[in-house]
C-alpha cells in the first residue's frame, strides 16, 4: 500500500493531508480516502510539507473547510485546487 | 489479538490496583516544597511533589486544591504518603482524607518547629514508609483494574489521522473489558462540542457536558485579548499543519473511538459510576490535565503527540505515541510507541491499537516509560482564579 502521498479523512472533505515529507509543485499525488477506501489523484500547485493540507477543489472566500466530514473553519482568501491550505487562507469560526 | 485478562499490579488496601509503588512526600503549599524536597533527597525510594500553590486560596479554587492533593495521595500508584504543610489544620484535612483508603499516611507541620527539625522528624517516618513499601510485590490483577486516562499534546494533523485514532481503537477494545477510561481537554473540544455532546450515554451526561463546555468557552471569550493565536492552536500545532481550533478539536476527539461517556467529572474528581468512559473538565495544558486525571485515580496515561510533547507525571506513568515519522526519528527517546507506519499504510489502525495495548500492559506490569526514564515528573496544580 506504499505510495500514498495524501490522506483524506472523509469523502465529503475538501482538503487532504500530506503524509510524505513534502510534496512539490506540479507533483502528481495519490490520495487515499480513509472513510471508503477509495483512491483519487490530484496535481499539487505548491510545495506542501508533511501534515499540511492541500485543497482538493477550488475554494472561494467564505466557503467552509470540511475535514473529518465536519466544519473546521472558513476560507478568508480564495484557494485553487492543489494549493496549500493553512492559516494564511483559513480562519476559525469560533474564537 | 487476544487481550490479556490480567496484568501485574500492586493490590492496595481499598481494593484498587497500582501500576507503580511510589512513596510520596506531598507539600500542602508552596513554602513546604523545600522541606519535602530535602526529605526526598535524604530517603531513597521516595519522591517529592513540589508545586506552586496552597496559600490563601478560597472557594471553588481551594476545594480543587484539596481535591487534587487528596486524590494524588489516594491514587493506587501511591503506596504511602507523607504530607507536609506550614499549618496543621489543612495538613490534617488532607491526611484524614487519604487515610480513608487504608494506606499509611502521616502529616507534619512546620510552624513552631522550623525546617531542620521537621526534615529530621519526617525523614524518620519516610524511611519507615520506604522500607515498608519496598516489600510490596506485584500480583496478578484483572485487566479491569486498569484506569486509563488520555490526553494529546503538541498535536499536528498526524495526531488526528493516526495516533489519536490508535488510542480510540484501544478504547473500543478495552471498554468492553470493564476498564475505566477518561478524556478531558474541555477547551480543545471547541468546534466539535456538539458532536462530542451527542456521545453522552444519557441525556444527563449530555446536558452536563454542554454546561461544562459552555462555561469554559464563556471564560475563554471573556479573557481573550486576541484570537488566541499561538495558544490554541499552539505555534507547534500550526507548524505541524493544524490551522484552527475546530480542526484540532476533531483530531482530539478521535481518542475516544466509538465510546460513549457515562458521566462528566469535575477537575480531579474520582469517577463513581463504575467502569466505562468519563469526561473530565480540564484545561488542555498537558501537565495540568494529567495531574488532574491522576488525582481522579487513573493509574496509567496514554499520550499521543505529533510534534513531540515531552511531558511525564510523578505518579501516573505516561505512555507516549506518535504517528509523525519525523518526531519518531528526531525525538525517539520520548516515544514509547511509534505508529507512523499508519501514514505509509504499512500498518492499519487495528494493528496499531493492538501494539498500543501490548505496550500499555507492559508499562502496567512495570516497564518504565520514556518519560519516567528521563525523569519527567510534571506536577502542576490547576488554579481557577487569584488567591485572596
Amino acid at each position: 500500500m506504499a505510495g500514498t502521498d495524501i490522506i483524506i479523512h472523509d469523502e465529503k472533505d475538501n482538503v487532504g493531508v500530506v503524509v510524505i515529507e513534502k510534496i512539490t509543485p506540479k507533483q502528481d499525488c495519490d490520495c487515499w480516502i480513509m472513510e471508503n477506501d477509495k483512491s483519487v489523484k490530484i496535481q499539487s500547485m505548491d510545495e506542501i510539507p508533511l501534515g499540511h493540507k492541500i485543497a482538493m477543489t477550488d475554494l472561494n472566500e467564505g466557503d467552509t473547510i470540511l475535514k473529518y466530514g465536519h466544519d473546521i473553519g472558513k476560507v478568508v482568501k480564495s484557494i485553487k485546487k492543489g494549493q496549500h491550505v493553512h492559516v494564511h487562507n483559513v480562519k476559525t469560526k469560533k474564537w | 489479538m487476544e487481550i490479556p485478562k490480567t496484568f501485574l499490579g500492586y493490590k492496595r488496601e481499598d481494593g484498587r490496583t497500582g501500576t507503580r509503588n511510589h512513596v510520596i512526600i506531598l507539600p500542602v503549599d508552596d513554602i513546604s516544597n523545600a522541606c519535602a524536597e530535602a526529605v526526598a533527597n535524604n530517603i531513597k525510594g521516595t519522591i517529592a511533589l513540589p508545586h506552586s500553590y496552597g496559600r490563601l486560596q478560597f472557594g471553588a479554587d481551594l476545594e480543587l486544591h484539596f481535591r487534587t492533593m487528596i486524590g494524588t495521595g489516594k491514587n493506587p500508584n501511591v503506596a504511602a504518603v507523607i504530607v507536609i504543610g506550614i499549618e496543621p489544620k489543612w495538613t490534617k484535612r488532607i491526611v484524614d482524607a487519604i487515610a480513608t483508603t487504608g494506606k499509611p499516611v502521616e502529616g507534619f507541620s512546620i510552624e513552631g518547629v522550623g525546617d531542620i527539625d521537621t526534615i529530621a522528624r519526617v525523614s524518620k517516618k519516610a524511611q519507615e514508609f520506604s522500607i515498608w513499601a519496598s516489600e510490596k510485590q506485584r500480583e496478578e490483577r484483572p485487566i479491569s483494574d486498569l484506569w486509563i486516562s488520555v490526553k494529546c499534546g503538541e498535536s499536528d494533523t498526524t495526531s488526528g489521522l493516526a495516533s489519536n485514532p490508535t488510542v480510540g481503537n484501544l478504547m473500543d477494545k478495552l471498554e468492553p473489558l470493564g476498564v475505566h477510561l477518561c478524556f478531558g481537554e474541555t477547551s480543545e473540544l471547541t468546534g466539535a462540542e456538539t458532536v462530542c455532546e451527542k456521545r453522552g450515554k444519557t441525556p444527563e451526561a449530555q446536558e452536563k457536558f454542554r454546561k461544562t463546555w459552555s462555561s469554559y468557552n464563556d471564560f475563554i471569550l471573556k479573557e481573550a485579548t486576541d484570537d488566541l493565536s499561538e495558544s490554541q492552536p499552539t505555534a507547534g500545532n500550526i507548524a505541524g499543519g493544524l490551522t484552527t481550533i475546530e480542526e484540532k478539536a476533531f483530531g482530539n476527539f478521535q481518542k475516544i473511538g466509538g465510546c460513549k461517556f457515562i458521566d462528566v467529572l469535575e477537575p480531579a474528581e474520582e469517577p463513581t459510576k463504575g467502569p466505562g468512559l468519563y469526561f473530565m473538565d480540564t484545561s488542555s495544558a498537558a501537565a495540568e490535565c494529567v495531574t488532574l486525571q491522576a488525582a481522579g485515580g487513573f493509574n496509567l496515561h496514554l499520550f499521543p503527540t505529533g510534534q513531540g510533547n515531552i511531558i511525564g507525571n510523578p505518579i501516573e506513568p505516561v505512555v507516549k505515541l506518535t504517528a509523525n515519522p519525523l518526531t519518531a526519528r528526531t525525538m525517539s527517546e520520548h516515544i514509547d510507541v511509534d505508529v507512523s507506519k499508519i501514514l505509509s499504510r504499512e500498518m492499519n489502525l487495528d494493528e496499531a491499537g493492538d501494539e498500543l495495548i501490548k505496550a500499555t500492559i507492559r508499562v502496567a506490569n512495570g516497564r518504565l516509560t520514556c518519560a519516567e526514564a528521563l525523569g519527567h515528573r510534571e506536577f502542576v496544580m490547576t488554579k481557577l482564579y487569584r488567591s485572596a
